[in-house]
């Protein structure tokens, strides 16, 4: 999440305080990822620094500065908007890896280490569809927050799924071992043009 | 007290080496007002167990009880008025009768358990309004798109006294803000007071059950413990 853009967006639609952009931060991300004070200011004093903002001359006094974008501003906040976010690079995903470690050890079910991952997912999700059944329907910066949240947790829960019937049809073919070998996946450095 | 239980049944289809368990010894209650989710993938027994649920098929052992009557002990005809007066099910390709229009699919199950057709209609059409669908009445299921389909399903499944929802992928076919609509609609059916079951294999649908009981080759293996409360995801440390 980046707070530099989300900063630069609240200010394309004018000039405002750095108090009054923390609240319409949050109230914009449904509430849903706090913001303190001190953490606009910082980011503020490094947007003026890069010509991507201007204040007012009001002193030291920071909470009286009004803050607004400057043309480069724009543009970069454009850039970024149409930028699409490094996935070319598998994560490390601490998911996976447990899958990984638990296939490998004596003693393990991994099909049951599966499952505890996957009854904790569900509960997970459970509780946002409790947020969305109760709020979002009136809230459309938090509907889509927790629908976001809700295909992550979903797209992991099918990884789960398909890992675990992987292994249900491993185990029926004794002939065809489960080959302990990851292939090496080369990690890129940047978004694919 | 729970309107549907199941005690450690099981299901068995074919005979020696072609004999499989479809479910085993699954034990399974659901209370009025309470949604519960059966997930499991392809294969697991989810639907042998909402059909032996729902009286459509008998089990191979163990006891199933609807609002408090063992259904081994009933006759096929008791069963029938069961199915028609108290249970109703909902299926992933909607199972709507071709020729008959939207209000007509709904009240049929009244029609058929007696009520004369013009309250058989009115209550049909009760449902249908409930569910934002009375502009559909009168149009035929090939005339619906497959979101309206489902929640005449919904209407049919819900209409008259019933008490238990039984739900085989309801939301299957359909996309993801239609699959969420089906889901509101079951959940406010379980407000009304119905006992539901849905059974899936996708986490997102149930995801709004209140239980979630997870099936892996015919046994249940696992259940959500009941979610906190979802504030508690309100108050993440701050985002750096």
């Amino acid at each position: 999440m980046s707070v530099r853009h989300a900063l630069l967006a609240l200010l394309s639609e004018g000039p405002k305080y750095g108090l009054q952009l923390r609240q319409e931060f949050e109230t914009k991300t449904g509430e849903v990822w706090p913001l303190n004070v001190g953490q606009v200011y910082t980011t503020l004093q490094r947007l003026e620094r890069d010509g991507l903002v201007e204040s007012d001359d009001a002193g030291e006094d920071e909470r009286q500065k009004g803050f607004r974008i400057t043309p480069d501003g724009e543009q970069e906040l454009s850039d970024w908007l149409c930028t699409p976010p490094d996935q070319t690079s598998p994560p490390r995903d601490e998911l996976v890896i447990k899958v990984l470690v638990a296939l490998e050890l004596p003693g393990v079910d991994v099909r049951d280490v599966i499952q505890i991952h996957r009854r904790y997912l569900v509960e997970l999700m459970q509780q946002w569809t409790r947020l969305k059944e109760d709020e979002a329907r009136f809230d459309l910066s938090l509907a889509l927050v927790v629908d976001a949240e809700l295909f992550r947790l979903d797209a992991v829960i099918r990884w789960l799924d398909s890992a675990d019937g992987r292994l249900k049809r491993a185990s029926a073919e004794p002939s065809r071992t489960v080959s302990p070998a990851v292939p090496r996946i080369r990690r890129g450095t940047g978004v694919r043009r | 007290m729970s309107y549907l239980e199941l005690h450690q049944v099981s299901k068995v289809y074919g005979v020696g080496a072609t004999e499989v368990d479809a479910i085993r010894d699954v034990d399974l209650s659901v209370e009025p007002g309470s949604l519960v989710a059966v997930m499991g993938p392809s294969g697991s027994g989810k639907s042998t167990l909402l059909t032996i649920a729902g009286s459509l098929e008998d089990p191979s052992s163990g006891e199933v009880f609807v609002g408090g009557i063992l259904l081994s002990k009933m006759s096929r005809n008791d069963k029938a008025r069961l199915r028609r007066r108290s249970i109703g099910f909902v299926f992933q390709d909607f199972n709507l009768l071709p020729g008959l229009t939207a209000v007509e699919n709904v009240s049929l199950p009244l029609e058929l358990d007696g009520l004369p057709a013009r309250k058989a209609h009115a209550e049909g059409m009760a449902a249908l309004e409930e569910l934002g669908l009375a502009d559909r009445a009168s149009h035929f299921p090939d005339q619906l798109s497959g979101g309206e389909r489902q929640r005449v399903a919904i209407a049919r499944a819900t209409v008259g006294d019933r008490q238990l929802l039984l739900a085989d992928e309801p939301s299957g076919a359909l996309d993801s803000v239609n699959g969420e609509a089906v889901m509101r609609m079951v959940l406010a059916a379980c407000h009304r007071g119905l006992a539901a079951v849905v059974v899936t294999h996708e986490a997102q649908l149930a995801s709004w059950a209140d239980r979630v009981v997870f099936l892996r080759d015919g046994r249940v293996v696992d259940q959500t413990m009941p979610p906190p409360s979802p504030e508690s995801l309100l108050q993440p440390s701050p985002i750096q």
